[in-house]
């Protein structure tokens, strides 16, 4: 069963050094304020795993958290590039990562795999790209059925699994809806899952019966952290900080401005920062 | 009287004319998406738009920033998750069109967008391929729009993301893919098409104003050119105007906060 825990507690209980660490949300729900608290307790050496590692493990990787990527697409979406992972692929600063690359279809198949206990995902995908040529866990199966060769990728299987949902009700089950991208995979494939939402509520009334909720049983820790998700967006609360993805192009550019950023907005903060971004953006939601 | 737009208005609006109103269209970020949501917005109302984040028959009123924001799933007739969208969707082969960009192509279409330089010690370290290999395998055919320069439009590439034409010929077939690949490449200067044969792309309409030499000026191989060039026609005023329309509302909508 879940667990309330204060975010700093949650990251404690969930997240070690030297783990394999998935932090998903595509696009949407994307748990930042977690990515700050592993941050400020200091945590290394994390293999960060995640379809589109975005400003989240821009901000990691240059905060020297990782030594390794498990991703399919390192971009700032609709602006460019993330400068921090650039500096680490191409100057290993400030330490080297190791990459294993994928495309998105091979790393949702991954977590689907890891989410039904299987040893590897199949797929018909990879023709003719150079990725196998780089990354050796792109192998391929023959279908014993049509003698068709399939790509195969090895199940993606994270120690923890953090994702920012909308709301937990008292039994410490959690709700999503929207985009859902890989979230409800990749939390059944980990061992631990931190869950933080944006409310608590006695009981999530009236709804759909298809909405995904993860029952309390697959959750290790649950924190409320309004405003968790941004700049990413929390659907029905506060949208997407576009101009914040815009104006991250030039924070991270540089390694001094990059790191006073980090000092005054994440290790000098905490969680209630989030709070003070969902008020400002709820307003014009 | 001409009218006065620009070189991308009218990639734009060349890229917009290729799609159909009977398409279910898998929409990448930026140019494509402008692509496709002029059509949309024109001639082609009909048009089934899928972005990856899982969005089925989207209709944003402003182009999102990301291939998830939230304009995306509250336009959308059904949103499914990321392992749904790129495995029944796209592997199950009920998209017709597949609209890709890239760093970096060659006289095949095959697109890089993953490292300028050697993979392993990288000149530019570019984001990666997102759904882009599937998305090539697996659309019925693709359309692909750039900006030519003679750094994107290459001779070589050096990382090959997703699979044009690979070497010419019957390369895909070969490869075992049934998807006709990239029929139509749209650029700021002209359109190409595959030659039936080589499969190598071939410059078959010129955009009013662009000449032959500066086509040429802009790639870095032996650009071909097909027996018969036509010109392509000029945005329309209808064209620009809900161009224009929905870039003016993007703009506003991104600037909204911060």
């Amino acid at each position: 069963m879940s667990e309330f825990m204060s975010l700093a507690d949650a990251v404690a209980a969930t997240v070690a050094d030297g783990d394999a660490v998935a932090m998903e949300g595509f696009t949407h729900l994307i748990p930042f304020a977690a990515a700050h608290e592993i941050i400020r307790q200091g945590r290394q050496r994390l293999t960060l795993v995640r379809m589109t590692p975005d400003i989240i493990y821009d901000q990691l990787i240059g905060m020297g958290c990782a030594e390794k990527l498990i991703f399919s697409w390192g971009g700032n979406p609709g602006v460019g590039s993330l400068y921090r992972f650039r500096d680490a692929v191409e100057n290993g600063w400030p330490c080297p990562l190791a990459l294993e690359e994928h495309a998105h279809a091979a790393m949702a198949n991954a977590y689907a795999a890891g989410a039904a206990g299987l040893p590897f995902a199949v797929l018909r995908g990879y023709l003719g790209t150079d990725l196998p040529k780089v990354n050796p866990n792109i192998r391929t199966v023959t279908c014993p059925f049509t003698g068709e060769t399939l790509a195969a990728v090895p199940a993606l299987r994270p120690d923890a699994a953090i994702i920012h949902a909308l709301k937990a009700d008292r039994a410490g089950n959690v709700m999503i809806e929207g985009i859902l991208g890989v979230q409800k995979e990749a939390v059944l494939a980990a061992k631990r899952a931190l869950v933080t939402v944006e409310e608590i509520v006695e009981d999530f009334g009236p709804r759909s019966p298809n909405t995904v909720i993860l029952p309390s049983w697959t959750v290790t820790a649950v924190a409320h952290v309004p405003g968790g998700a941004h700049p990413s967006y929390a659907s029905g609360y506060y949208r997407r900080d576009n101009a914040f993805y815009l104006g991250w192009d030039d924070i991270a550019r540089d390694r001094d401005g990059f790191f006073a950023w980090m000092k005054t907005n994440v290790l000098e903060k905490g969680p209630d920062a989030f709070a003070v971004q969902r008020r400002r953006l709820t307003a014009t939601a | 009287m001409a009218l006065a737009y620009t070189a991308t208005e009218m990639m734009t609006a060349a890229a917009a004319r290729a799609l159909k109103s009977s398409d279910a269209c898998f929409v990448g970020i930026d140019l494509p998406s402008a692509a496709c949501n002029l059509a949309r917005l024109t001639h082609a109302p009909g048009i089934k738009l899928i972005y990856e984040s899982g969005t089925i028959e989207t209709k944003p009123n402003v182009l999102p920033l990301s291939i998830g924001d939230g304009e995306l799933c509250e336009t959308a007739l059904t949103t499914v998750s990321v392992p749904e969208m790129f495995r029944y969707w796209l592997q199950g082969g009920r998209i017709t069109v597949g609209f890709l960009g890239g760093a970096q192509i060659d006289r095949f279409a095959n697109l890089n967008t993953i490292v300028i330089g050697d993979y392993d010690k990288p000149k530019v370290r570019l984001p990666g391929s997102g759904g882009a290999p599937e998305i090539a395998n697996c659309c019925g055919e693709i359309f692909i729009t750039m900006r030519q320069s003679k750094r994107s439009f290459v001779d070589k590439l050096d990382f090959i993301t997703s699979l044009g034409h690979g070497e010419g010929g019957d390369h895909r077939a070969r490869l075992g893919l049934k998807t006709k690949g990239p029929t139509k490449l749209i650029t700021d200067l002209c359109v190409f098409e595959p030659d039936p044969e080589s499969r190598e792309m071939t410059v078959v309409s010129i955009h009013p104003g662009i000449t032959v030499d500066q086509i040429k000026a802009n790639t870095s191989w032996a650009v071909r050119f097909a027996p018969t060039l036509m010109e392509t026609p000029p945005p329309s005023a209808h064209e620009l105007e809900v161009l224009r329309d929905l870039h003016a509302r993007t703009k506003r909508a991104h600037a909204g906060v911060t």
